[in-house]
């Protein structure tokens, strides 16, 4: 409201002059059309400049390409979506204000944000104090559970509980760790170790790297010293990537575990092979997942975006997340209220078919089953499926005790900090 | 393990990082030393020479060439840089900060905008050899060598060259060096292009070793800034002794508590040196000197 007293004594002002009464009726008709339309307001807050860019540029891209086809086909409920685009710039501190800017200024009924867990904690409490409604497109280390945040990323228990022990099962079972150091990297060494020790398994190491380091010859030394079977590579950005080529030419070639690589940064495209041979990385999607669904994906996402030069797992997150979106708000009725799209989520029937197959949303944690598909970097740079899981539910905030359609923490656990259990 | 390839371990671990912060900090020591502009687009320049480097090398050259032609570019876009803007501002240290880090901000987005938010990396040559029950990169012995050998050659340029004489002379009193028919505006110019060309070679000696992004400068700038303050203004009694000093520092405690713990003793063993020699290495050594 007051913004709408404010725009009132600003056109007054300005009244004054002929010509700018003339702008302004100009833009009373231009805001009757729009409003005669009603779209729905998407606003994206994605990373496309800055260390992350490589990986999230086409999470907007996903985006688009949805929302394109859902227009054409209509719209949400009849109503056409209308994307409000922020670039983040990779900046925690831009998330804030674009945050900020998104719901307040834009007034947009939902919000894609974030690729990092740093910038998502960032704005989380933005989105809970406005009472807005946000999707995080992204794997991360999981345990947001807060009902104003949508999660449709992979969360350690459908990457890590598939991943690790099948490479233990392979290679053998001392593992040693490196992983970013915040709270994604830690969170994710922490469901590591508990998931090698449940299955018998020894952590010979374990190092946290500072987000920015791009020499690696010490780290290289100590996992030598070490001796572990294979090394779970959990580092972020494009400093931190700099350690595959140096480990490559320093002679370690031990086989590798991620749930980042390949799957955000498709480093097999960009790295020289055989610098990546090797390494295993659990994701929902990547764009040489070998199905009819996903090939007609990669070729209308093509047609839009010839120049894309990958198409990543947030990449397909994002986008089955707008179609996501759609299911709940005709699902409440061409509600975008939040509490009508809550009762629809609460039916437990929101799902997609989406490229990857079938996903549905888990009404207790507000996140998404996945299908986990096992991918193997070749000596080439080619990837291979040894393995495919289907329907792997985001199951740990359920079974730790968390219930979203009950109670709204606005919290994030994490495996040694459990919800508590009334 | 004996103690042979132990001791071998250690010393390639400070060999390797003392090279890293040697290459990374000449350039500005160089600038800074003999000019007094502090060059916040010293990364850029980095940048630059890797890019070049990358380029040349898709173009079919090899890599010893393609670095050559990267360090050039660089060295090439400096005397651009400084005749346009730098000569501006001689005298007003703190102008240029600003005005180079303008200039640090416009090459990196544009880069970003020209050529996009990567590029395909080079490929790091010659493979690794084993010592002990270690492995290692033979190139980063090649970095070592290179750090080694650009130290001498830019003694000597400095110390047994015309343009050495003509460079010294025009820092040390410029209106008298003029007098004496000195072209001081082009020693200028050949000076910053000298800096930034070493920060090119910098960029295309490592660029077959990391991630090519248009921020690729910024994991340079912190270690070059750290090793010149350390250093002082004097780039053969301060750069090299204080890259000396932080490289064992930042070895010893990453072998001993990881990444982490070797960044923090770098930054303390930083305050440490500056608290109790405020001229940096080079300014306490003249001091012992005379």
């Amino acid at each position: 409201m007051n913004t709408l007293a404010n725009l009132c004594t600003f056109s007054i002002r300005r009244a004054a002059g002929a010509r700018f009464s003339a702008v302004l009726a100009l833009f009373g008709v231009l805001i009757t059309a729009s409003l005669a339309a009603d779209p729905i307001k998407i606003g994206v807050l994605e990373d496309q400049s800055g260390d992350f860019a490589p990986a999230t540029i086409c999470k907007v891209h996903g985006i688009q390409l949805a929302a394109d086809e859902i227009n054409a086909k209509g719209g949400i409920a009849g109503r056409p979506i209308e994307l409000v685009i922020y670039d983040t710039q990779s900046d925690n501190t831009r998330y804030q204000e674009f945050m900020r800017r998104v719901l307040q200024k834009d007034k947009a009924d939902v919000v894609f944000a974030g690729f990092s867990s740093a910038s998502r904690e960032a704005y989380r409490p933005i989105v809970d104090q406005l009472h807005g409604l946000c999707f995080y497109n992204n794997q991360y280390e999981g345990g947001v559970c807060d009902a104003n945040m949508i999660v449709t990323g992979a969360v350690p228990e459908q990457q890590f509980s598939t991943l690790i022990p099948w490479m233990m099962e392979k290679y053998g079972k001392k593992v040693y760790t490196i992983a970013a150091n915040y709270n994604f990297g830690q969170i994710s060494a922490e469901w590591v170790r508990n998931i090698v020790k449940k299955n018998g398994g020894e952590m010979v190491g374990e190092e946290f790297i500072p987000l920015g380091v791009s020499q690696f010859s010490q780290t290289i030394k100590n996992i030598q010293a070490a001796k572990p079977d294979f090394v779970v590579t959990l580092l972020v950005g494009t400093a931190q990537s700099s350690y595959y080529e140096q480990a490559r030419s320093g002679g370690l070639q031990l086989p590798m575990a991620s749930s980042v690589n390949i799957g955000q940064g498709y480093e097999h495209k960009r790295f020289k092979p055989p610098t990546l041979a090797n390494m295993y990385v659990t994701t929902n999607y990547i764009e040489e997942v070998d199905t009819p669904e996903s090939k007609d994906f990669v070729k209308r996402w093509r047609a839009k975006f010839p120049n894309e030069p990958y198409i990543n797992q947030e990449a397909e997150n994002s986008y089955l997340a707008v179609y996501l979106y759609k299911e709940m708000v005709e699902k409440a009725n061409g509600s975008t209220k939040i509490p009508d799209i809550r009762k629809a989520i609460a039916t437990g029937d929101i799902n997609f078919d989406a490229p990857e197959g079938k996903v549905t949303i888990d009404p207790k944690s507000q996140h998404m089953s996945h299908t986990i598909y096992l991918a193997r970097v070749n000596d080439d740079h080619s990837i291979s499926f040894p393995k495919i899981w289907p329907d792997i539910k985001p199951y740990w905030l359920g079974e730790a005790g968390a219930d979203l359609t009950k109670s709204n923490p606005h919290t994030q656990y994490t495996p040694s900090n459990p919800p508590k259990v009334p | 393990m004996d103690i042979g390839s132990a001791l071998f371990g250690f010393l390639y671990q400070i060999g390797d990082a003392a090279a890293f912060l040697v290459l990374a900090s000449t350039g500005l020591a160089v600038v800074f030393g003999m000019m007094g502009v502090i060059n916040m687009a010293h990364g850029e320049f980095i940048m630059f020479g890797a890019y070049g480097t990358a380029i040349a090398v898709r173009a079919g050259l090899p890599l010893p060439v393609a670095i050559t032609l990267g360090s050039l570019m660089a060295g090439v876009i400096g005397m651009v840089v400084e005749r346009l803007v730098i000569c501006r501002l001689y005298g007003r240290p703190l102008d240029t900060i600003v005005a180079t880090w303008g200039i640090s901000l416009i090459f990196s987005q544009g880069t970003l905008i020209l050529l996009g938010s990567s590029f395909p990396g080079v490929g790091t040559p010659f493979g690794s050899f084993a010592v002990g029950a270690y492995s290692y990169s033979w190139y980063r012995l090649v970095l070592m060598a290179a750090a080694l050998l650009l130290l001498f050659a830019l003694w000597l340029l400095v110390n047994r060259t015309r343009f050495g004489v003509l460079a010294r002379a025009t820092i040390q009193v410029p209106h008298m060096a003029e007098a004496l028919g000195v072209k001081t505006r082009t020693i200028y110019s050949l000076t910053f292009g000298l800096g930034a060309g070493l920060a090119g070679l910098t960029g295309g000696l490592y660029a077959p070793t990391m991630t090519m992004v248009p921020t690729m400068g910024s994991t340079f700038i912190l270690e070059a800034f750290v090793t010149v303050v350390v250093g002082g203004a004097d780039i053969f009694i301060g750069t090299a002794p204080a890259a000396g000093v932080l490289g064992i520092t930042k070895a010893l405690f990453t072998s001993w508590q990881g990444q982490l713990t070797g960044q923090i003793a770098l930054l303390i063993a930083v305050i440490l040196v500056i608290r109790l020699l405020p001229k940096g290495l080079s300014g306490w050594i003249l001091k012992e000197r005379s």
